[in-house]
Protein backbone atom coordinates (compact mmCIF):
# COMPACT_ATOMS: atom_id res chain seq x y z
CA UNK A 1 0.00 0.00 0.00
CA UNK A 2 1.04 3.52 -0.75
CA UNK A 3 2.36 6.37 1.32
CA UNK A 4 1.85 9.95 0.19
CA UNK A 5 4.43 12.48 1.24
CA UNK A 6 3.82 16.15 0.78
CA UNK A 7 7.07 18.05 1.27
CA UNK A 8 7.03 21.75 1.95
CA UNK A 9 4.42 22.60 -0.68
CA UNK A 10 3.29 26.11 -1.46
CA UNK A 11 0.61 27.03 -3.96
CA UNK A 12 -0.32 30.48 -5.23
CA UNK A 13 -3.29 31.40 -7.40
CA UNK A 14 -1.88 34.57 -8.91
CA UNK A 15 -0.95 36.63 -5.89
CA UNK A 16 -3.25 34.69 -3.55
CA UNK A 17 -1.50 32.10 -1.42
CA UNK A 18 -3.76 29.01 -1.04
CA UNK A 19 -1.32 26.74 0.77
CA UNK A 20 1.89 27.69 2.51
CA UNK A 21 4.81 25.33 3.22
CA UNK A 22 2.62 22.34 3.98
CA UNK A 23 4.32 19.05 4.84
CA UNK A 24 2.32 15.98 5.65
CA UNK A 25 2.64 12.24 5.37
CA UNK A 26 -0.43 10.12 4.65
CA UNK A 27 0.02 6.63 6.08
CA UNK A 28 -1.40 3.65 4.21
CA UNK A 29 -4.45 1.68 5.32
CA UNK A 30 -6.07 4.45 7.31
CA UNK A 31 -9.16 6.61 7.03
CA UNK A 32 -8.32 10.29 7.22
CA UNK A 33 -10.56 13.25 7.79
CA UNK A 34 -9.32 16.40 6.06
CA UNK A 35 -11.16 19.15 7.87
CA UNK A 36 -11.24 22.91 7.97
CA UNK A 37 -13.41 25.95 7.33
CA UNK A 38 -14.42 27.04 3.84
CA UNK A 39 -11.57 28.33 1.71
CA UNK A 40 -8.65 27.19 3.90
CA UNK A 41 -7.02 25.07 1.19
CA UNK A 42 -8.46 21.55 1.56
CA UNK A 43 -9.39 21.19 -2.09
CA UNK A 44 -6.11 22.75 -3.21
CA UNK A 45 -4.17 20.21 -1.14
CA UNK A 46 -6.12 17.31 -2.66
CA UNK A 47 -5.66 18.68 -6.17
CA UNK A 48 -1.92 18.99 -5.53
CA UNK A 49 -1.74 15.41 -4.21
CA UNK A 50 -3.31 14.11 -7.40
CA UNK A 51 -1.22 16.27 -9.74
CA UNK A 52 -4.26 18.22 -10.98
CA UNK A 53 -2.53 21.35 -9.76
CA UNK A 54 1.18 21.98 -9.60
CA UNK A 55 2.84 23.49 -6.54
CA UNK A 56 4.89 26.67 -6.86
CA UNK A 57 7.46 25.05 -4.61
CA UNK A 58 7.84 21.75 -2.80
CA UNK A 59 7.16 18.24 -4.05
CA UNK A 60 4.81 15.33 -3.60
CA UNK A 61 5.92 11.71 -3.55
CA UNK A 62 3.95 8.48 -3.57
CA UNK A 63 5.98 5.47 -2.43
CA UNK A 64 9.13 7.53 -2.91
CA UNK A 65 8.32 8.47 -6.52
CA UNK A 66 7.45 11.96 -7.66
CA UNK A 67 3.84 12.17 -8.85
CA UNK A 68 4.50 14.76 -11.54
CA UNK A 69 3.28 13.39 -14.89
CA UNK A 70 3.71 9.91 -13.46
CA UNK A 71 0.74 7.87 -14.74
CA UNK A 72 1.74 4.70 -12.97
CA UNK A 73 1.58 6.44 -9.60
CA UNK A 74 -1.46 8.56 -10.44
CA UNK A 75 -3.44 5.42 -11.28
CA UNK A 76 -3.13 4.45 -7.61
CA UNK A 77 -5.07 7.55 -6.59
CA UNK A 78 -8.65 8.55 -7.29
CA UNK A 79 -9.97 11.96 -6.38
CA UNK A 80 -13.69 12.53 -6.35
CA UNK A 81 -14.16 16.28 -6.66
CA UNK A 82 -17.22 18.40 -6.11
CA UNK A 83 -16.62 19.86 -9.58
CA UNK A 84 -18.36 18.17 -12.50
CA UNK A 85 -15.76 17.74 -15.19
CA UNK A 86 -17.42 15.16 -17.44
CA UNK A 87 -18.42 16.03 -21.02
CA UNK A 88 -22.06 17.17 -21.35
CA UNK A 89 -23.16 14.27 -23.52
CA UNK A 90 -21.85 11.56 -21.16
CA UNK A 91 -24.23 9.02 -19.75
CA UNK A 92 -23.39 7.53 -16.35
CA UNK A 93 -22.29 4.29 -18.03
CA UNK A 94 -19.96 6.28 -20.30
CA UNK A 95 -18.27 7.67 -17.19
CA UNK A 96 -17.71 4.12 -15.97
CA UNK A 97 -16.39 3.05 -19.39
CA UNK A 98 -13.92 5.93 -19.65
CA UNK A 99 -12.80 5.68 -16.05
CA UNK A 100 -11.81 2.10 -16.77
CA UNK A 101 -9.54 3.39 -19.55
CA UNK A 102 -7.56 5.29 -16.94
CA UNK A 103 -8.03 3.02 -13.94
CA UNK A 104 -7.40 -0.48 -15.23
CA UNK A 105 -8.65 -2.06 -11.99
CA UNK A 106 -12.04 -0.33 -12.27
CA UNK A 107 -14.75 -2.85 -11.29
CA UNK A 108 -17.74 -2.46 -13.63
CA UNK A 109 -19.79 -5.17 -11.94
CA UNK A 110 -19.37 -3.52 -8.55
CA UNK A 111 -20.32 -0.14 -10.07
CA UNK A 112 -23.55 -1.70 -11.33
CA UNK A 113 -24.33 -3.25 -7.95
CA UNK A 114 -23.85 0.18 -6.38
CA UNK A 115 -26.11 1.79 -9.03
CA UNK A 116 -28.85 -0.59 -8.00
CA UNK A 117 -28.35 0.11 -4.30
CA UNK A 118 -28.44 3.87 -4.85
CA UNK A 119 -31.21 3.49 -7.46
CA UNK A 120 -29.19 5.30 -10.10
CA UNK A 121 -30.09 4.66 -13.75
CA UNK A 122 -26.75 4.31 -15.54
CA UNK A 123 -28.38 5.05 -18.90
CA UNK A 124 -29.22 8.59 -17.86
CA UNK A 125 -27.17 11.53 -19.04
CA UNK A 126 -24.95 12.88 -16.28
CA UNK A 127 -25.99 16.49 -16.90
CA UNK A 128 -29.68 15.62 -16.53
CA UNK A 129 -29.18 14.27 -13.01
CA UNK A 130 -30.09 16.15 -9.83
CA UNK A 131 -27.27 17.49 -7.63
CA UNK A 132 -27.66 14.48 -5.33
CA UNK A 133 -27.50 11.94 -8.14
CA UNK A 134 -24.54 13.71 -9.75
CA UNK A 135 -22.75 13.23 -6.42
CA UNK A 136 -23.88 9.60 -6.30
CA UNK A 137 -22.50 8.94 -9.81
CA UNK A 138 -19.15 10.32 -8.71
CA UNK A 139 -19.16 8.38 -5.44
CA UNK A 140 -19.84 5.14 -7.31
CA UNK A 141 -17.09 5.88 -9.84
CA UNK A 142 -14.64 6.49 -6.98
CA UNK A 143 -15.62 3.38 -5.01
CA UNK A 144 -15.41 1.14 -8.09
CA UNK A 145 -12.05 2.60 -9.18
CA UNK A 146 -10.27 0.16 -6.88
CA UNK A 147 -7.62 2.80 -6.33
CA UNK A 148 -5.26 2.28 -3.39
CA UNK A 149 -5.86 5.83 -2.31
CA UNK A 150 -9.39 7.22 -2.52
CA UNK A 151 -9.96 10.90 -1.88
CA UNK A 152 -13.41 12.35 -1.50
CA UNK A 153 -13.91 16.09 -1.62
CA UNK A 154 -17.40 16.95 -0.37
CA UNK A 155 -18.74 13.44 -1.04
CA UNK A 156 -22.19 13.99 0.44
CA UNK A 157 -23.15 17.21 -1.34
CA UNK A 158 -26.89 17.10 -2.02
CA UNK A 159 -27.34 13.59 -0.60
CA UNK A 160 -30.35 12.86 1.58
CA UNK A 161 -29.91 11.19 4.98
CA UNK A 162 -30.52 7.67 3.60
CA UNK A 163 -28.04 8.08 0.78
CA UNK A 164 -25.41 9.50 3.12
CA UNK A 165 -25.90 6.50 5.41
CA UNK A 166 -25.60 4.13 2.45
CA UNK A 167 -22.43 5.88 1.26
CA UNK A 168 -20.72 5.61 4.68
CA UNK A 169 -21.63 1.93 4.92
CA UNK A 170 -20.46 1.10 1.40
CA UNK A 171 -17.26 3.01 1.99
CA UNK A 172 -16.49 1.02 5.15
CA UNK A 173 -17.41 -2.27 3.47
CA UNK A 174 -15.09 -1.39 0.59
CA UNK A 175 -12.32 -0.40 3.03
CA UNK A 176 -12.59 -3.71 4.90
CA UNK A 177 -12.85 -5.79 1.75
CA UNK A 178 -9.52 -4.40 0.57
CA UNK A 179 -7.55 -2.14 2.89
CA UNK A 180 -6.71 1.18 1.31
CA UNK A 181 -6.13 4.79 2.21
CA UNK A 182 -9.20 6.99 2.34
CA UNK A 183 -9.24 10.76 2.69
CA UNK A 184 -12.60 12.33 3.45
CA UNK A 185 -13.08 16.05 3.25
CA UNK A 186 -16.49 17.21 4.41
CA UNK A 187 -18.20 19.72 6.63
CA UNK A 188 -20.62 17.19 8.11
CA UNK A 189 -18.06 16.19 10.71
CA UNK A 190 -20.41 14.51 13.22
CA UNK A 191 -21.40 11.92 10.65
CA UNK A 192 -17.87 10.79 9.80
CA UNK A 193 -16.11 11.32 13.15
CA UNK A 194 -16.52 7.70 14.28
CA UNK A 195 -15.07 6.42 11.01
CA UNK A 196 -11.77 8.27 11.12
CA UNK A 197 -8.36 6.92 12.16
CA UNK A 198 -6.68 10.26 11.84
CA UNK A 199 -7.65 13.88 11.47
CA UNK A 200 -5.85 16.62 9.57
CA UNK A 201 -7.10 20.13 10.20
CA UNK A 202 -6.12 22.96 7.91
CA UNK A 203 -6.47 26.56 8.93
CA UNK A 204 -5.30 29.62 7.06
CA UNK A 205 -3.15 27.79 4.46
CA UNK A 206 -1.38 25.60 7.03
CA UNK A 207 -1.92 22.27 8.74
CA UNK A 208 -2.67 22.98 12.40
CA UNK A 209 -3.47 19.46 13.59
CA UNK A 210 -2.38 16.06 12.29
CA UNK A 211 -3.17 13.44 14.92
CA UNK A 212 -5.19 10.32 15.69
CA UNK A 213 -8.89 10.86 16.31
CA UNK A 214 -8.43 9.36 19.76
CA UNK A 215 -5.72 11.85 20.81
CA UNK A 216 -7.69 14.70 19.34
CA UNK A 217 -10.81 13.82 21.32
CA UNK A 218 -8.79 13.22 24.48
CA UNK A 219 -7.21 16.64 24.23
CA UNK A 220 -10.45 18.61 24.15
CA UNK A 221 -12.31 19.72 27.24
CA UNK A 222 -15.52 21.59 28.04
CA UNK A 223 -15.73 23.94 30.98
CA UNK A 224 -18.77 25.84 32.11
CA UNK A 225 -19.57 27.99 35.12
CA UNK A 226 -19.47 31.53 36.42
CA UNK A 227 -17.52 33.65 33.95
CA UNK A 228 -15.05 34.95 36.54
CA UNK A 229 -14.06 31.39 37.52
CA UNK A 230 -14.00 30.14 33.93
CA UNK A 231 -11.86 33.10 32.84
CA UNK A 232 -9.32 32.27 35.52
CA UNK A 233 -9.27 28.62 34.52
CA UNK A 234 -8.78 29.19 30.79
CA UNK A 235 -5.96 31.68 31.19
CA UNK A 236 -3.11 30.60 28.91
CA UNK A 237 -5.11 27.75 27.36
CA UNK A 238 -6.01 27.42 23.70
CA UNK A 239 -9.72 27.97 23.39
CA UNK A 240 -11.68 26.76 20.42
CA UNK A 241 -15.00 28.26 21.36
CA UNK A 242 -16.18 30.65 24.05
CA UNK A 243 -19.84 31.38 24.66
CA UNK A 244 -21.21 33.75 27.23
CA UNK A 245 -24.69 34.18 28.64
CA UNK A 246 -25.01 36.93 31.24
CA UNK A 247 -22.42 35.96 33.86
CA UNK A 248 -21.99 32.35 32.73
CA UNK A 249 -19.39 31.05 30.28
CA UNK A 250 -19.11 27.88 28.28
CA UNK A 251 -15.69 27.14 26.82
CA UNK A 252 -14.17 24.36 24.73
CA UNK A 253 -10.39 24.29 25.06
CA UNK A 254 -7.69 21.93 23.84
CA UNK A 255 -4.19 20.87 24.74
CA UNK A 256 -2.96 21.90 21.31
CA UNK A 257 -1.37 25.31 21.08
CA UNK A 258 -2.68 27.62 18.40
CA UNK A 259 0.20 26.54 16.16
CA UNK A 260 -1.08 22.99 16.40
CA UNK A 261 1.84 21.79 18.51
CA UNK A 262 1.06 19.82 21.60
CA UNK A 263 1.78 21.70 24.79
CA UNK B 1 -28.30 -4.20 19.58
CA UNK B 2 -28.97 -0.47 19.94
CA UNK B 3 -26.17 1.86 20.99
CA UNK B 4 -26.77 5.52 21.66
CA UNK B 5 -23.22 6.81 21.36
CA UNK B 6 -22.30 9.86 23.38
CA UNK B 7 -19.16 11.89 23.03
CA UNK B 8 -17.85 11.65 26.57
CA UNK B 9 -16.64 8.05 26.67
CA UNK B 10 -14.36 6.53 23.99
CA UNK B 11 -16.38 4.66 21.34
CA UNK B 12 -14.57 1.35 21.86
CA UNK B 13 -15.52 1.34 25.55
CA UNK B 14 -19.15 2.15 24.78
CA UNK B 15 -19.19 -0.68 22.27
CA UNK B 16 -17.68 -3.18 24.72
CA UNK B 17 -20.19 -2.09 27.34
CA UNK B 18 -23.13 -2.48 24.94
CA UNK B 19 -22.11 -6.07 24.21
CA UNK B 20 -21.70 -6.74 27.94
CA UNK B 21 -25.20 -5.32 28.56
CA UNK B 22 -26.65 -7.66 25.97
CA UNK B 23 -24.89 -10.65 27.51
CA UNK B 24 -26.15 -9.75 31.00
CA UNK B 25 -29.70 -9.26 29.66
CA UNK B 26 -29.47 -12.61 27.90
CA UNK B 27 -29.85 -11.24 24.37
CA UNK B 28 -26.52 -12.83 23.50
CA UNK B 29 -26.57 -16.22 25.18
CA UNK B 30 -23.47 -18.11 26.24
CA UNK B 31 -21.88 -20.06 23.41
CA UNK B 32 -23.92 -18.08 20.89
CA UNK B 33 -22.45 -15.89 18.18
CA UNK B 34 -22.19 -12.12 18.61
CA UNK B 35 -22.20 -9.71 15.64
CA UNK B 36 -18.91 -9.77 13.73
CA UNK B 37 -16.56 -6.78 13.86
CA UNK B 38 -17.29 -6.18 10.16
CA UNK B 39 -21.05 -6.08 10.77
CA UNK B 40 -20.67 -3.74 13.74
CA UNK B 41 -18.29 -1.47 11.86
CA UNK B 42 -20.64 -1.10 8.89
CA UNK B 43 -23.86 -0.87 10.88
CA UNK B 44 -22.69 1.78 13.30
CA UNK B 45 -20.32 3.43 10.80
CA UNK B 46 -17.36 3.00 13.14
CA UNK B 47 -13.74 2.66 12.11
CA UNK B 48 -12.85 -1.08 12.03
CA UNK B 49 -9.80 -0.51 14.26
CA UNK B 50 -12.04 1.03 16.92
CA UNK B 51 -14.40 -1.95 16.80
CA UNK B 52 -11.46 -4.35 17.04
CA UNK B 53 -10.18 -2.46 20.08
CA UNK B 54 -13.55 -2.84 21.83
CA UNK B 55 -13.77 -6.54 20.98
CA UNK B 56 -10.18 -7.15 22.13
CA UNK B 57 -11.03 -5.88 25.61
CA UNK B 58 -13.82 -8.47 25.81
CA UNK B 59 -11.54 -11.21 24.50
CA UNK B 60 -8.83 -10.31 27.04
CA UNK B 61 -11.38 -10.42 29.85
CA UNK B 62 -12.57 -13.85 28.78
CA UNK B 63 -16.07 -12.68 27.85
CA UNK B 64 -16.00 -13.54 24.17
CA UNK B 65 -13.74 -15.76 22.11
CA UNK B 66 -12.90 -16.20 18.47
CA UNK B 67 -13.70 -19.31 16.49
CA UNK B 68 -11.33 -19.18 13.59
CA UNK B 69 -13.12 -18.54 10.31
CA UNK B 70 -16.56 -18.48 11.92
CA UNK B 71 -16.78 -15.49 14.23
CA UNK B 72 -16.95 -14.30 17.81
CA UNK B 73 -18.82 -16.25 20.51
CA UNK B 74 -19.87 -15.62 24.11
CA UNK B 75 -17.71 -17.56 26.60
CA UNK B 76 -19.25 -20.01 29.03
CA UNK B 77 -19.70 -18.31 32.41
CA UNK B 78 -19.53 -14.84 30.86
CA UNK B 79 -22.93 -13.80 32.14
CA UNK B 80 -22.10 -14.67 35.74
CA UNK B 81 -18.70 -12.99 35.48
CA UNK B 82 -20.20 -9.80 34.11
CA UNK B 83 -22.99 -9.74 36.66
CA UNK B 84 -20.41 -10.01 39.47
CA UNK B 85 -18.32 -7.26 37.89
CA UNK B 86 -21.32 -4.95 37.57
CA UNK B 87 -22.42 -5.65 41.13
CA UNK B 88 -19.02 -4.48 42.33
CA UNK B 89 -19.31 -1.20 40.44
CA UNK B 90 -23.00 -0.74 41.34
CA UNK B 91 -22.13 1.30 44.42
CA UNK B 92 -19.93 3.83 42.68
CA UNK B 93 -21.97 3.94 39.48
CA UNK B 94 -25.41 4.24 40.99
CA UNK B 95 -25.48 4.63 44.77
CA UNK B 96 -22.92 7.43 44.87
CA UNK B 97 -24.76 9.33 42.13
CA UNK B 98 -28.01 8.87 44.00
CA UNK B 99 -26.54 10.27 47.23
CA UNK B 100 -24.96 13.18 45.43
CA UNK B 101 -28.23 14.17 43.75
CA UNK B 102 -30.11 13.69 47.04
CA UNK B 103 -27.69 16.00 48.86
CA UNK B 104 -28.19 18.64 46.20
CA UNK B 105 -31.96 18.40 46.74
CA UNK B 106 -31.68 18.12 50.53
CA UNK B 107 -33.27 14.66 50.63
CA UNK B 108 -32.26 12.67 53.71
CA UNK B 109 -31.08 9.05 53.70
CA UNK B 110 -34.23 8.09 55.59
CA UNK B 111 -36.37 9.63 52.88
CA UNK B 112 -34.39 7.74 50.22
CA UNK B 113 -34.93 4.48 52.07
CA UNK B 114 -38.66 5.21 52.21
CA UNK B 115 -38.70 5.88 48.47
CA UNK B 116 -36.85 2.63 47.80
CA UNK B 117 -39.34 0.69 49.89
CA UNK B 118 -42.23 2.30 48.07
CA UNK B 119 -40.78 1.27 44.69
CA UNK B 120 -40.38 -2.38 45.66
Amino acid sequence: MSVIQVKDDTKYYGKLCAIENISVSIEPGKIYGLLGRNGVGKTTLQNLMTNRLFPNSGEIMVDGESITENDRVLEKMFLMTEKNLYPESFKVKDIFYWTKEFYSKFDLEYAEVLCEKFELNKNKKFKSLSIGYKTISKIITALASNAEIMMFDEPVLGLDANHRELFYKELLANFMEEPKTIILSTHIIEEIAKMLDRVIIINARKIVIDDSTENLLKSAYCVSGMSQNVDKYIEGKTCVNIEQMTSFSFVIHTQYSSQGLKE
Amino acid sequence: MYIDFNSEIPIYLQLAQAIEDNIIRGTFEEESQVPSTTEVSINYKINPATVAKGYNILVDEGIIYKKRGIGMFVCKGAKEMLTEKRKKSFFENYVECLIEEAKKLDISIDEIIKMLERSK
